[in-house]
């Protein structure tokens, strides 16, 4: 349906377009290295780690007690040293660092860290990242440079939820939601910029902390210029408004060049269809892997992402070096997915749809109405899944109707972060998590020995045994998969050359937009002389 | 004149209650679940559990009329809640957006009162003229038009064909806000929001003082000898804006519409398009307020066009 919200973005883009050689004039970008001048396609709605900002790092105004590297590991921020775990990886000890202070000038030290996670925890804060933690028991302040965190459970992935922001102990003394906390609009932290200016719909300007652990930025002023609409943010490039921007992989591609350099980053950000176990089509074993096998990935990666995207397989991308098990695969073949159906007794009928024992097999696949990839992904695995005789029906829905079809109709997935193997897999994939929650282990898949796999790779503190179990996970799924994962996307952005310098690419979250992307380091970023 | 008032304020408390029970009503009948608002993204690996409990933290669980005597009772003692979607209490968001709206409505609303005025005598002046008939063919052709088209319409043509104005927003991308920046960019919204709501006022003017023409003190005016001017300006206008005055306080829903659909496309950070945002975010907080706001704006409206009609006319009396 057209409303008139889609009319006046459509009429403007068009509009837009139509003019390209007149853009409105204005803008700082370009001149000042000490200045940078981004755009970003999406806006936060909170800068409150406990409701999710930057819950993967690279905050911009907070540190965590541990940060990205760009390689796929995490380095020590606000930690002195890598956490200390106990054998059974049950509870970590964290050094921290000294003489670092908040933006408000308030000296960090083990209370700020232990305030910051039991309010994360804590319902009367209703932070939306507890679930993340549910694995935590307490937090303590063993002296006032060092803590303690202690699990419920073995959890060797535990560094991993070490990256979100640690806030003030001050800010939280009161507990309350945190809908009506001022964090939301005035972040406190130690990072290494700090909010000057937040015109909500319009733009954000980020200032340099002076007093920051890791020295001052030598960019000292970044803005950042809210503009939905891709088409209009790839043309006030072109008019050489910004210094860069995020935009869909063609037209990154297209606007690139002279000024501009296009750089298209590795991600853990897969799309994947989910086929619920209690469907009688879906749940057939012979049916999960037909369609996986009819897939046309590499297709996919070229038509629907212009070539900048990975066939999927499993959720672990080969950019998380370590953990990708690349004998996990699930080669295209179609004639073998139809011989899989023969096989397993659903024959062709009259209409090219096979049925068994009067089961016709169609099913649904639901994909969110207001992401036009998603439903690019949805067609094209319809396509496919019809060549081997599985008939696909498609329907757009919201979040609300999305979750409660679920468990019964399949879905197009997206997501990941690719800072540790364990929240990629286990919420998805270990039948522990069935009914735990909408969007964990949405189509109820059991498997003992991806089971046995995940939880092994909790349980052991060692990364290169780490790294075997879930090798083995990945394996033992694509024997018997349950979802069909298709892609990993990659995020593309232009950046401004010659500068700065200090570029260096990074693999992506499903989290994009100007704090990731090349900017996920500017704090390091230096003028060209 | 203090009864009218009176009885009028007395009048519109039972009038927003039930505006605000009807916003609720319609919230809980909505199929959109709050708590995905509050979610965002992390609702993709929250547990069951955690999203009950964050439920019931935030009262959501609670039944519709419970929800809202609390809601109510927070207004009453000034605290209009908290909007889910721009993630801070709603006084704030008010006080932050308020008075771009009033300054984009009011710049709005005098330039079309001056406009039509303007336009309006000189159509019935130059009755059946060629002048004439062009404004009175462009008026019922821009009533038509929805106040969008020609926003867009006027940014084709001055921001970018011409290039003469800024497309939208409060500032250039990577300016400071200050009145010459504010200025630039207010003239586009202001004249098309202005524009949007003249043809209405041009007809009308127009219509009246062409039925002050025949009144018997025109005639007299005429009769006497007086300059045409005089006896349009000094003696018809004056009989023909009364009734002017009170549709002014009538065109105030058409204003408001007009707001909304002027301050999305130009992306004004005002009340009317956080209006918007509101809605598409299922954030009912925001949006009874905001509701209840317009449902004031128009009745403050409709008093001060009767307040203003006593008070020329005391052969008027409002509410009978």
């Amino acid at each position: 349906m057209l409303n008139r919200r889609t009319l006046i973005t459509s009429s403007m883009a068009a509009l837009a377009v139509a003019s390209t050689s007149c853009a409105a004039p204005s803008g700082t970008g370009g001149g000042d290295p000490a200045n940078m001048l981004l755009a970003d396609g999406y806006e936060p709605s909170s800068l409150n780690p406990l409701l999710g900002y930057a819950r993967w790092g690279a905050a911009k105004f907070y540190d965590g007690l541990l940060a990205f590297d760009g390689n796929g590991r995490l380095r020590p921020a606000l930690a002195a040293e890598q956490p200390r775990p106990s054998d059974d990886a049950r509870t970590w000890t964290v050094r921290l660092r000294r003489g670092v202070k908040f933006h408000n000038g308030e000296p960090f030290g083990a209370r700020d860290v232990v305030a910051t996670y039991r309010a994360a925890i804590d319902p009367a804060y209703a932070a939306t990242i507890s679930s993340g933690l549910s694995m935590l028991d307490e937090v303590e302040a063993v002296d006032e440079h060092t803590v303690r965190f202690r699990l419920n459970v073995p959890y060797a992935a535990w560094p991993a939820r070490m990256v979100m922001g640690i806030l003030p102990a001050s800010a939280l003394a009161e507990a309350i939601p945190q809908e009506r906390s001022p964090l939301n609009t005035q972040p406190v932290g130690t990072g290494p910029y700090r909010l000057a200016e937040w015109r909500r719909g319009e733009r954000m300007v980020w200032r340099a902390n002076r007093n920051y652990w890791g020295g001052t930025p030598r960019i000292g002023e970044i803005t950042v210029v809210f503009a939905t609409d891709d088409n209009t943010r790839a043309q006030r490039v072109q008019a050489g408004e910004f210094d860069g921007t995020v935009l869909p992989p063609l037209l990154a591609e297209r606007v690139g060049g002279g000024a501009y350099r296009t750089v298209h980053h590795d991600t853990a950000d897969y799309r994947a269809i989910t086929l619920p176990a209690d469907h009688p089509v879906t749940g057939d074993p012979a049916v999960r892997m037909a369609l996986n096998l009819a897939a046309n990935r590499s297709e996919m990666v070229d038509s629907l992402l212009g070539g900048h995207g990975e066939p999927a397989y499993t959720p672990i991308p080969p950019s998380m070096e370590r953990f990708h098990e690349p004998e996990a695969r699930l080669e295209f073949d179609q004639r073998r997915a139809r011989e899989i159906l023969e096989e397993g007794g659903w024959r062709s009928g009259s209409d090219g749809i096979r049925t068994r024992n009067g089961t016709r097999a169609s099913f649904t696949v639901m994909y969110f109405a207001d992401d036009t990839l998603r439903k690019k992904f949805a067609q094209a695995f319809a396509s496919d899944a019809g060549k081997v005789g599985v008939r696909v029906e498609l329907a757009g829905v919201d979040r609300t109707e999305a979750a409660e079809r679920i468990g019964t109709d399949a879905i197009v997935l997206g997501g990941g972060t690719p800072l540790d193997p364990d929240p990629q897999m286990y919420p998805g994939l270990h039948s522990s998590m069935i009914g735990t929650g909408t969007y964990r282990n949405p189509a109820k898949y059991r498997n003992s020995r991806v089971d046995a796999a995940l939880d092994a790779g909790r349980n052991t503190v060692g990364e290169a045994e780490r790294a075997r179990h879930y090798k083995e996970a990945q394996r033992a799924y694509v024997e018997d998969p349950g979802l069909v994962y298709l892609a990993f996307i990659q995020h593309s952005y232009v950046v401004r050359t010659g500068v700065w310098n200090g570029y260096q690419p990074v693999v992506e979250p499903h989290t994009h937009g100007t704090t990731w992307g090349p900017w996920w380091n500017v704090e390091d970023w230096t003028p060209k002389k | 004149m203090a009864g009218l008032v009176a009885r009028r304020i007395v009048l519109a408390v039972p009038v927003l209650l039930f505006v605000s029970l009807a916003v609720f009503l319609l919230a809980a009948a909505s199929p959109f679940d709050p708590i995905h608002q509050y979610y965002g993204v992390q609702i993709f690996d929250a547990s069951a559990a955690d999203v009950a409990r964050v439920r019931q933290q935030l009262g959501l669980d609670r039944p519709v009329p419970l929800r809202f005597l609390d809601w109510l009772g927070g207004v009453l003692s000034g605290d209009l809640g908290v909007s889910r979607s721009m993630r801070r209490p709603v006084a704030d968001v008010l006080a932050e957006r308020l008075p771009w709206t009033l300054l984009l409505a009011g710049c709005g609303l005098a330039l079309a009162v001056v406009f039509s005025l303007f336009v309006g005598t000189l159509a019935a002046w130059r009755q059946g003229g060629w002048l004439d008939r062009l404004i009175t063919a462009l008026g019922h052709a821009l009533e038509g038009i929805p106040p969008f088209v020609v926003a867009l319409l006027a940014i084709a043509s001055f921001s970018l064909g011409l290039g003469w104005l800024p497309v939208a927003g409060l500032t250039d991308a990577g300016s400071a806000l200050g009145p010459a920046q504010v200025a630039e960019h207010l003239v586009l919204p202001a004249a098309v929001l202005g524009l949007s709501q003249s043809p209405w006022l041009v007809l009308h003017v127009r219509q009246s003082l062409l039925a002050a023409f025949t009144e018997d003190h025109v005639t007299g005016a005429r009769a006497r000898g007086l300059r045409e001017r005089v006896v349009v300006l000094r003696h018809a206008l004056p009989t023909a804006l009364l009734p002017f005055v009170t549709l002014i306080g009538a065109r105030v829903p058409e204003l408001v519409t007009g707001a909304v659909l002027v301050e999305e496309v130009f992306s004004w950070p005002g009340v009317a398009s956080a209006v918007v945002t509101a809605a598409r975010a299922a954030d009912y907080p925001l949006l009874t307020v905001l509701t209840l706001l317009a449902t004031a704006a128009v009745l403050l409206g409709s008093l001060l066009a009767d307040v203003a009609a006593v008070l020329l006319d005391p052969r008027v009396s409002a509410d009978g």
